[in-house]
């Protein structure tokens, strides 16, 4: 039992922890644990940008499953993390922020950098803490890493003031943390397991609809066990791609507003909906009154506030993901009245009507000769990079495109910001991926609007030799919101032109980095090709079409049926 | 329908800022809300009157379940239970209106708290139907003031 200050025990915490890396920014009220850190193994990412620092542990935690972590000064370094937690606090992202605090006597008294960022952070992280009291720090930090990584993972901020962080304090032995009010259920319930399964057995058009969950619970095999033992068409959120491989047969690919036409009306005409991970949010469900109107649904989910939110569900299963699959998996194994062939056959019929749905809306473009399409864009980096890049994105319509064109068949390939949709947060993930797998290639799918909101983070990767590359879809607007303006506004783009635009392939040298250009079609391939090629940072500019749509697209308010087309 | 939440929570600073930032966050309304130390020092008891369908009121109890503060959530009007709520109401008495005043506060089981030459300040304990009887008595007579706790509530032992 060792004596230490306290900031020395915050980081003989983070070490115990299995911290390797952490991502963040000095100021006054962090300086003591900045010069503690200096000696330990721990590599101290500085950033460029508070929000480029959680974004950065958001992407490392994505990419590794582990608790990511951040460490931001009092006041405005804090403020600028916020934007940062509540897009990982909306796709439940593992991740503890440390932020400084003004010394105990001064809170409340509005001192330079004070902000209560308790108070501003309550409503987007998981959980919070002041920590006041210097002989609460280790069980505070321990508690925190234990409510970030368990149950539905999520944010966890712990504000350390600074004269807690100069105090002396007992580093006492870790023990397991046990939380007396924070229990979550991991194992599912043998009956309702059973019902699931019985369900499933019965159905005629069953369709399984799968979302961030099984990422989360890292039960892509169990869940690609049960799909193909039931042979049943997998339809994926966003945030659950790759949790399925999307080259086989059984995948519709992704649902939604801007889903395939077979996923949407594969859960239209569905006879039993099996949700898992998923849940059941607005840009998949579409109107809720006619989303999936004659199915029978069973949600898996871990959190019980997800399940019967916004639809009404048959068969609730409130447990982990990859328990509860691998406890349908043995029911079905063990059954021996299951035949799989017996099963196959049966759904034949629905199959028939799902390929018919598929040939007839497949995902489409057009080609317009010289011309180059975004599209054509994504699906020459997913051929050449053999669908094994880490790809990130930011929001938009390069998000709508990375996720439609791009072939994901693992999870954790997939890292972009589904829940809070934050532009900025593509290229930051990328660093984050890059460091936590050095050997991977990663890549930042872009649109030129929302790269320049963190671009500032290309100087932390040169400074970490994290060679990411990005990949600007540059059409001079903020395409999505241009499109609704396009669709739904008479084309009124109100505040959607970008005039000015910087030369990207001079900001990139500017930064160290390189810069290519692809202005026509038969550039795009070499200029992909070169950028994988480079041992270096590459920002790629691709000139495309200006005024391209995602589609399909269902209208807001609209039924997941009536979705626009090509 | 109405709705008595009776929620255990961590005595712990801003445990009772989550609760309420639930509500206001995602839309829940709250009629009215009473919280205090119980027997535990560590742990206070809130005592929340909500009004919504059954659907809003699951939800409710389930994003309070997940809070890490609440250590747990009754749904007491599902059975049967004692509710109070205490009210202090300052009541304009001129000469010709004191001693009615008085007769009704007396029927109410209510105490004059404070008095002054135009009013009476009355304190009534009862369940909320008892106190919308006598403010909607008094107020002909002229309520210059009213001061709720809002309900607390206790469920009723099993008889057997």
């Amino acid at each position: 039992m060792e004596q230490m200050t306290g900031a020395q025990a915050i980081v003989k915490c983070l070490e115990e922890e299995g911290v390797t890396t952490m991502f963040g920014f000095p100021g006054g009220a962090v300086i003591d644990l900045y010069d503690d850190l200096m000696e330990s193994k721990i590599t101290n990412v500085l950033v460029r940008h508070e929000q480029g620092a959680v974004h950065m542990a958001d992407g490392y935690a994505r990419t590794t499953g582990e608790v990511g972590v951040a460490l931001l000064t009092s006041g405005p370094g804090a403020t600028n993390g916020v934007t940062a937690i509540a897009t990982a606090y909306m796709d439940s992202i593992p991740l503890v922020v440390l932020t400084g605090q003004v010394p105990t006597a001064l809170i409340g008294n509005d001192a330079f950098q004070e902000v209560d960022i308790v108070g501003i952070t309550r409503p987007c992280t998981k959980h919070n803490y002041l920590v006041k009291d210097a002989d609460e720090l280790v069980k505070t930090i321990r508690e925190a890493f234990h409510i970030a990584k368990t149950g539905r993972p999520g944010p966890v901020l712990v504000d350390i003031p600074k004269d807690v962080q100069g105090a002396t304090v007992t580093f006492t032995p870790k023990e397991p943390v046990k939380m007396q009010t924070y229990q979550p259920n991991y194992e599912p319930h043998p009956g309702q397991v059973e019902k699931a399964c019985k369900a499933l057995l019965e159905a005629r058009r069953p369709v399984l609809y799968i979302g961030g969950g099984v990422i989360l619970s890292n039960a892509a095999a169990e869940l690609t066990e049960l799909g193909r033992k039931l042979h049943l068409p997998v339809a994926m959120t966003l945030m659950g791609l790759g949790g399925f491989p999307g080259t086989d047969p059984l995948s519709l690919g992704m649902l939604g507003m801007h889903g395939s036409y077979a996923s949407n009306m594969a859960v239209a005409k569905s006879d039993l909906l099996v949700a898992v991970g998923a849940r059941f949010d607005d840009r998949v469900t579409g109107r809720l009154d006619a989303f999936a109107p004659h199915a029978k649904i069973i949600h898996i989910d871990i959190d019980p506030t997800s399940i019967s939110k916004n639809v009404e569900v048959d068969i609730p299963i409130v447990a982990d993901c990859k328990l509860t699959l691998a406890a349908m998996n043995s029911w079905f194994d063990k059954n021996s009245d299951f035949n799989a062939e017996e099963q196959a056959a049966k759904l034949q019929p629905w199959f028939d009507q799902l390929n018919q749905w598929q040939t007839k809306h497949p995902l489409a473009y057009t080609d317009e000769g010289d011309i180059i399409k975004p599209q054509f864009v994504v699906e020459k980096i997913s051929e050449l990079t053999g669908g094994e890049a880490i790809i990130t994105t930011e929001v938009g319509q390069n998000q709508m495109w990375a996720a439609q064109f791009y072939k994901f068949n693992k999870p954790r390939h997939l890292l972009t910001s589904g829940g809070l949709g934050t532009m900025g947060y593509g290229m930051p993930a990328a660093i984050g991926a890059k460091m936590a797998r050095p050997d991977a290639t990663v890549i930042d799918i872009a649109g030129d609007g929302s790269i320049q909101m963190n671009i500032q983070e290309l100087a932390t990767a040169r400074q970490y030799g994290a060679l990411i590359k990005v990949a600007i879809l540059n059409n001079n607007y903020l395409g999505m919101v241009r499109q609704w303006q396009e669709l739904f506004y008479n084309k009124r783009y109100s505040g959607t032109v970008m005039e000015v635009t910087p030369d990207f392939v001079e900001l990139a040298k500017a930064y160290g980095a390189v810069g290519l250009r692809a202005k026509t079609k038969d550039e795009v391939e070499p200029v992909i090709k070169e950028a994988l090629a480079t041992d270096n940072i590459v920002l790629m500019d691709f000139v495309i079409n200006r005024e391209e749509g995602v589609f399909p697209m269902v209208p807001a308010g609209k039924a997941t049926t009536e979705m626009l087309l090509v | 329908m109405k709705h008595t939440l009776s929620v255990l929570l961590q005595n712990k600073p801003g445990a009772l800022s989550r609760v309420t930032g639930l509500f206001s966050g995602r839309g829940f309304n709250i009629e009215s809300l009473c919280v205090a130390e119980t027997i535990e020092p560590k742990v206070s008891c809130l005592t929340l009157v909500t009004r919504g369908e059954d659907a809003i009121i699951e939800q409710i109890t389930k994003q309070l379940h997940k809070l890490i503060d609440v250590i747990k959530v009754n749904d007491i009007s599902e059975g049967e239970y004692v509710e109070r709520e205490m009210v202090l109401i300052r009541v304009r008495a001129e000469a010709h209106t004191r001693a009615e005043v008085l007769r009704v506060i007396d029927i109410f089981r209510g105490k004059v708290v404070d008095v002054s030459p135009t009013s009476y300040a009355v304190e009534i304990t009862g369940p909320e139907s008892k106190i919308k009887a006598v403010i909607d008595i008094l107020r002909p007579i002229g309520i210059k003031e009213i001061i709720r706790t809002g309900t607390i509530a206790m469920p009723r032992a099993p008889k057997k």
